[in-house]
């Protein structure tokens, strides 16, 4: 087996705490993101809830932007849930225009697309990949997936039939946040497409 | 190409449920680490916005103007509150008088993301304050102290934001006020099970609230500050402290560079713990506000609220 895997979480703003407790749990060693120098160390990365505007501003203030497309370009493992799935998604709608957009998800999300705080809900969403039980999603203010490439992956659907979680070769996002429940089944997916990535050689390039 | 993805109708939540509490509580944890910004108008929202912030609050005065005008301060017109949200995509915020809850369902009419009970706007309640769980919408709440604290979340409150002296410029109410909560929170972590209950007395706090600080160390909520905060550097005072988001009031409009001073502060608190990128975006900034000695208040804006 590899080394212990160090998964990144980007700290510059949002719920990124409840992330790194969670990484704590499943055994990894998360480390924080601030700047570009944190970024040599780690096998992967998660972006947390928070808000996508600020996200990419801070993103970009601080010398992050380059690296990360860069890393991610090549396939780096990236998890993103809510303003991190924004940050992942090729298109995004009723956000501002000079918003990050890495697109390694090749998907459409509408910023906000299920309403305002009060239309805020959770439910119980079911996701084949990680067993037979479902999984209580809590969605606030969250992006709304209106279009998905043919190469990106819906993994699940909610009970209106959105997407919520989405998969694109080692890029993983959901428009709920799995960081604010004890259920840490996505966690523990995404860390596993981290190994893999980790131990073995892709035998392909991306073209 | 992309797929059409049907979304017709989400409208059917057959087995969702809306505002539960971890879903008001949900949206205060995704402001962590940000700036909340007062601002009066569209104009000043979209510099919010433009710097970064995470979400504004949208009000007729800035409680520096408050202090200076006096009389009763009251609800802002919805017609500002609704022209503030046409110009913004991040979460917006409004006040409502402590224990008005016929301000607050105007608000949650609004679907304002946030309820701030203030003690900004004059009360209008001397004995409750609202009863916050009957409504969609999640308050915020002011505190001087952790007894403070845990009625508001007793009462509801899904955030919970120190008080401060709003609108003096000054931030050691605000200390004041964090370093209180803190220590309280950390005596708590050390007490026995027979020692919580004198603390559910002393605090005047239900029992399961104080147990429940007791198990995680920290207030069941997010702990932000506001009051007072006017430079980069207050912020990174209170953010080290243990404020998990600032709050800005008067502090950024009522300086003489507005833009340059939000954004500042926007960099300020995310990096709190790097005094090099502090001391980079102080740099150059204007005047901040002028401050005021508390002592020289006529108006202790903190008393208001129990």
């Amino acid at each position: 087996m590899s080394a212990q895997l160090n998964i990144g979480v980007l700290a510059l703003q949002g719920d990124w705490r409840k992330h790194f407790a969670i990484l704590e749990e499943c055994d990894v060693t998360p480390v924080e993101v601030r700047d570009p120098s944190d970024l040599s160390s780690i096998d992967g990365l998660i972006i947390p809830g928070g808000e996508s505007t600020t996200m990419s501003m801070l993103i970009k203030s601080s010398g992050l932007e380059e690296p990360l497309a860069k890393m991610l370009k090549n396939d780096m493992p990236v998890f993103g849930t809510c303003a991190g799935m924004i940050l992942l998604a090729s298109k995004v709608i009723d956000g501002r225009s000079d918003q990050i957009r890495f697109g390694v998800l090749d998907a459409v999300v509408r910023r906000n697309g299920f309403g305002r705080q009060v239309a805020s809900f959770e439910e119980e969403v079911d996701i084949e990949m990680i067993g037979p039980d479902p999984m209580r999603a809590v969605f606030i203010r969250a992006p709304l997936v209106e279009g998905t490439g043919p190469n990106t992956q819906i993994l699940a659907r909610c009970a209106s039939q959105i997407p919520v979680v989405l998969r694109q070769r080692n890029a993983l996002g959901c428009s709920f946040h799995p960081e604010l429940t004890e259920d840490f089944r996505l966690h523990k997916m995404f860390i596993s497409i981290a190994q893999d990535s980790n131990n073995v050689v892709l035998p392909f390039s991306k073209d | 190409m992309l797929e059409y993805v049907n979304q017709d109708d989400h409208s059917d939540f057959g087995i969702s449920e809306l505002s539960t509490f971890r879903v008001k509580e949900g949206l205060a944890e995704m402001l962590v680490g940000g700036v909340i910004m007062d601002v009066v108008d569209a104009t000043q929202a979209k510099i919010a916005e433009d710097a970064g912030a995470v979400a504004v609050m949208a009000l007729e005065r800035v409680p520096f103007d408050i202090r200076r005008d006096g009389g009763v301060a009251r609800m802002s017109d919805p017609a500002l509150i609704e022209e503030i949200q046409a110009q913004v995509t991040i979460p917006v915020m409004a006040k409502a008088r402590i224990g008005h809850f016929g301000e607050a369902q105007i608000l949650q009419v609004l679907e304002v993301d946030y309820i701030d009970e203030s003690e900004v706007l004059t009360p209008a309640d001397e004995e409750f304050h609202i009863d916050k769980w009957s409504f969609r919408v999640p308050f915020v709440c002011g505190a001087t102290n952790l007894g403070e604290a845990l009625r508001r979340i007793s009462e509801g409150a899904a955030m919970i934001r120190s008080k401060g002296e709003a609108g003096t410029g000054n931030v050691v109410e605000a200390v004041r006020h964090l370093r209180s909560i803190t220590r309280d929170i950390r005596s708590i972590g050390q007490a026995s099970q027979s020692e919580l209950y004198g603390w559910a007395k002393e605090l005047r706090a239900p029992i399961a609230l104080v147990q429940r600080v007791r198990e995680l160390g920290r207030l069941p909520v997010p702990l932000f500050c506001a009051g007072g905060i006017a430079t980069p550097a207050d912020c990174a005072l209170v953010m080290s402290l243990g404020a998990e988001a600032v709050f800005v009031g008067s502090g950024i409009f009522k300086s003489e560079n507005p833009q340059a001073r939000a954004s500042a502060i926007v960099e300020a608190t995310a990096h709190y713990k790097e005094p090099e990128i502090v001391a980079k975006v102080s740099r150059g900034l204007g005047m901040a506000m002028s401050g005021q000695e508390v002592s020289k208040l006529e108006v202790r804006l903190a008393e208001r609220g129990w």
